[in-house]
């Protein structure tokens, strides 16, 4: 896997790694990465339901207008002296537990940062890059091939 | 004489006990799954988060179930629930050019660096029932190609087709700027509303109606010979600034479906000739309603660009704007199948008395004729 050789990521990549996860996929490879760091979780901020306003561009490349909301669960947790937040797609309150979870653990010494990483950030990492892939590869499939016919005396 | 009209509480609930039932349907087949409906209908999903204007595949499939299929009654349980969420803050503008497609064609080059992708597509198909789906067969998997370069794959940023154009100044620039753009759901709209209100209104606009006005642009009312410079459809990641945090995260990703078209310009005395742009941009894949929104904008651009008003539907904003919006327009159409009977009445009460009126001064009075 080349994502482990690379640089590790920021906390800007796996924030936006964790809020873009498939809620049963990232529940699945928490429980099998976590050693009982909940227990000392409090919440500073219970998960709240919201939305964020998408802009885009006319013509993709000029002025912004609001294109429509999308809807974000966020929350943050305290464990030890260490803070999570979390901004994540959908409503799914248990996901953006999680994600704040992993988002104050990833901060944390090496081993535990480590841990967090390798069993939850690089599969999830690997899960969306593998589905990029699939629907390139769809795409490419899709792409016109033009045969020229050639007509005329210059033939 | 005023008289309070009270009731109907157990007639309503009854009603709705009934739809309840209805919805359900026959007993002896298994309940619609909102995940069968999200997958299996995502068309009417995606609809449904466009003009409901919150992007939500598992509220927008849940809102189709409960409306029957119903996708305006659908839309309109998206708006409401939508009105009870905080909003918690406002996306960079995302970057359609960064998109992930899934098809991406263009009318007006053949050889598109990145080629004619053409995606899963309803194009080319023969519009022939298919009884095999009645009957409930498997399908196989799509076909993926070997992915060879990241330059001739479909992964990794496309240049746009409105870019060759141009770089050779025969499309008018898009014009930037970065000024807050302003929010319909926040202010009432007012006239003129500007080009930035304006495609925030038609992305949510009712997608038959859009349609319908792009099609009176091409028969002649307010004709602007459009080209589908591009039609790109794939997923596009959202970045917004997390203020606790002091930098921006991509918060979620969202797939959208883009229509740039190439219109022509005649020129005027002051510029030389020049294609002009519409764009339409809208949520899920709905590319029928990209390209409508695409004429749409084109459409009513024509005081910018110097054009006559030629008094066409598509031209005048605030019809277009105020007559697009499917909730506001169900609202007050359907709305007047609510008891209105003192208002009747009272206007009965009014034609009674000028039909007595009328044929007290009809009746000729003894001795006229005399």
């Amino acid at each position: 896997m080349s994502e482990q050789a690379s640089a590790p990521p920021t906390r800007q990549q796996w924030m936006s790694v964790l809020a873009k996860a498939q809620p049963d996929r990232l529940l699945a490879l928490w429980e099998a990465a976590e050693r009982g760091e909940e227990r000392r979780m409090t919440w500073l901020r219970a998960p709240e339901i919201g939305t964020a306003m998408v802009q885009g561009r006319a013509g993709g490349t000029g002025a912004a207008f609001n294109l429509g909301e999308v809807s974000v669960t966020r929350c943050s947790v305290q464990i030890d002296a260490l803070v999570g937040h979390a901004y994540v797609q959908g409503r799914d309150k248990n996901k953006a537990r999680i994600a704040a979870l992993c988002d104050a653990l990833l901060q944390s010494e090496v081993e535990t940062a480590n841990r967090i990483h390798t069993g939850i950030i690089a599969p999830l990492e690997a899960d969306a890059e593998e589905k990029r892939t699939r629907t390139a590869a769809k795409a490419d499939a899709t792409k016109v091939e033009f045969y020229t016919l050639v007509r005329g005396e210059e033939a | 004489m005023y008289v309070a009209v009270k009731g109907g509480e157990a007639a309503i609930d009854n009603a709705h006990r009934w739809l309840a039932d209805l919805r359900r349907g026959d007993r002896d087949l298994a309940p619609l799954q909102t995940q069968q409906v999200s997958e299996q209908l995502t068309l009417a999903t995606s609809r449904v988060m466009a003009e409901g204007a919150i992007y939500d595949r598992e509220l927008a499939a849940l809102a189709i179930k409960q409306a029957r299929g119903d996708l305006i009654e659908a839309i309109f349980l998206l708006r409401a629930y939508r009105t009870t969420l905080p909003r918690f803050g406002t996306s960079k503008p995302i970057d359609t050019g960064a998109m992930n497609c899934l098809r991406r064609i263009s009318a007006t080059f053949k050889d598109v660096p990145g080629g004619q992708v053409l995606g899963p597509t309803f194009d080319y198909t023969h519009r022939l029932l298919d009884f095999a789906l009645a009957a409930d067969g498997e399908v196989p998997a799509a076909l993926q190609a070997k992915l060879q370069s990241q330059a001739t794959s479909s992964t990794g940023r496309k240049p746009r087709i409105s870019d060759f154009l141009d770089d050779e100044g025969l499309l008018q620039p898009e014009p930037t700027g970065d000024a807050t753009p302003p929010d319909l759901t926040r202010e009432p709209v007012s006239f003129p509303a500007g080009r930035a209100l304006r495609l925030q209104a038609l992305t949510r606009s009712d997608e038959g109606f859009l349609l319908g006005l792009a099609y009176s642009t091409q028969r002649g009312y307010a004709r602007n010979h459009p080209f589908v410079g591009e039609l790109r459809i794939g997923v596009v990641a959202v970045e917004m600034e997390i203020p606790e945090l002091g930098f921006s995260i991509e918060i979620a990703e969202i797939e959208v479906s883009e229509c740039e078209t190439v219109n022509q310009f005649q020129g005027s005395k002051t510029e030389p000739a020049q294609f002009t742009r519409g764009y339409g941009l809208v949520f899920g894949q709905a590319e029928r309603k990209a390209i409508s929104m695409a004429l749409c904008d084109r459409a009513l651009r024509w005081e910018e660009l110097g054009e006559d008003n030629l008094g066409a539907p598509a031209q005048n904003e605030e019809f277009v704007i105020m007559h697009g919006d499917n909730i506001q327009a169900t609202g007050f159409v359907e709305h007047i199948k609510l008891p209105h009977y003192v208002d009747f009445q009272s206007e009965a009460e009014l034609v009674r008395r000028l039909r007595r009126m009328h044929a007290e001064d009809a009746t000729p009075s003894q001795g006229d004729t005399a």
